[in-house]
């Protein structure tokens, strides 16, 4: 347990640093805790397991957004349970239950024990489709068609920093949309 | 979108990057602070006898009072706004202007006192009080609670409630320039007073907009 935490917060730091395929590594590697947490939480609430994909990308979306709020000098595990705890409360709220989860769901989730496919789920596609027309192509672009920054701007005859962004922006659109929603 | 999908899209993002919440909070309180001192100099100013007032230690604990809140309140909003934070351990910050006030009441009782004491805590201004220090809060407030936003508070009206304890800290500290009360009793009973109404509307407000 000590040594996965101590690799996610090596992996964080490499992320801020500059290190895209860290970054990618790291979120990788949480998503199967999120999940086993998320869904652990909704059995509790007496929710369907099926909408924890929804909340485990909420909580992604959190985790890019708020990242500039981690210290580098402290773990990076007592951060992301905070978030993730903090977005699955709303959830749970949202979805109409007075609820309390506690941080152990996270911390004590075992590697082997969380389901490793990846569902899709409903919200962030249907709140994607909300977005200005710009922001939706290159989130597409990327997401979709697994599209680099420097062939989506060559594609919509954008500049690379007018798709940064776009996608910065349709990213934190989507964050807020999923909010109020 | 599948949360592969998500993942590959948030790691094209990582480019990106945010200033850290200190240095937003510190803007947006620099962006609100000329609306506040704009109503300060239109409906209040400076006291006439400034210069000799500042030969009082009772005008001059009036700023260390109001400094001593604002400054810890922007210390702990600023620690809150990382998610996993808590007041534990920093709490006692916020305790500072209330000792400073004790000490000064004790020193103030135990001098001949100018006045009788439901005088000097009744003051002559306890209703421009109420009135002024609200008003040159609420911009201050607005800039706190948009800097705060950029954070992550887990507790969302605890930390605007601090927004509100910044922003009555510092239109506070204009007020006592205005106020020719002095007196320790009175600014403990209507600095708190207006100060309470700013930090409940503070806490109201964050509650909804400090979610992220």
């Amino acid at each position: 347990m000590r040594g996965r935490e101590d690799e996610w917060t090596g992996l964080m730091r490499s992320a801020m640093a500059g290190d895209d395929a860290a970054y990618h590594r790291l979120l990788k590697a949480v998503t199967p805790v999120l999940r086993a947490a998320a869904r652990r939480g909704l059995a509790r609430a007496g929710q369907p397991p099926d909408q924890a994909e929804d909340i485990v990308q909420e909580i992604l979306l959190a985790v890019h957004l708020k990242r500039h709020t981690w210290d580098s000098e402290a773990p990076f595990a007592p951060w992301l349970f905070a978030i993730a705890r903090n977005k699955l409360i709303d959830a749970l709220r949202r979805r109409g239950r007075r609820v309390f989860v506690n941080i152990d769901d996270f911390a004590e989730t075992l590697p082997g024990e969380a389901p490793q496919e990846t569902a899709s789920a409903g919200e962030v596609a249907a709140q994607l489709g909300t977005l200005p027309q710009r922001q939706r192509d290159v989130l597409q672009s990327i997401a979709v068609e697994a599209a680099s920054i420097k062939d989506t701007a060559a594609k919509f005859s954008m500049s690379e920093g007018a798709v940064r962004v776009a996608l910065h922006r349709g990213l934190a659109a989507l964050t807020a949309k999923l909010r109020d929603h | 979108m599948d949360t592969d999908q998500l993942i590959r899209t948030l790691a094209a993002d990582n480019a990106h990057r945010a200033p850290r919440v200190g240095a937003v909070l510190t803007m947006a309180l620099l962006v609100a602070a000329p609306l506040s001192i704009l109503i300060f100099a239109t409906f209040l100013g400076v006291r006439a006898d400034v210069m000799s007032a500042m030969g009082n230690p009772f005008f001059d604990m009036k700023f260390a009072v109001t400094l001593s809140l604002a400054i810890p309140a922007i210390i702990v909003s600023l620690h809150l706004s990382r998610p996993e934070a808590l007041l534990r351990g920093w709490g006692w910050l916020l305790l500072l202007p209330v000792g400073l006030l004790a000490v000064a009441i004790g020193s103030e009782a135990m001098m001949a006192p100018a006045m009788p004491m439901t005088m000097r805590l009744m003051g002559k201004n306890s209703r421009t009080c109420l009135m002024a220090i609200p008003a040159m809060s609420l911009p201050l407030l607005a800039g706190a609670l948009f800097g705060l936003r950029h954070g992550a508070p887990s507790r969302p009206a605890l930390a605007g409630a601090l927004a509100g304890l910044v922003s009555a800290g510092l239109a506070a500290t204009l007020y006592a320039s205005h106020c020719t009360d002095d007196s320790p009793l009175f600014v403990a009973t209507w600095y708190t007073i207006a100060t309470a109404v700013v930090t409940v509307i503070g806490a109201a407000v964050g509650s909804r907009v400090l979610r992220y």
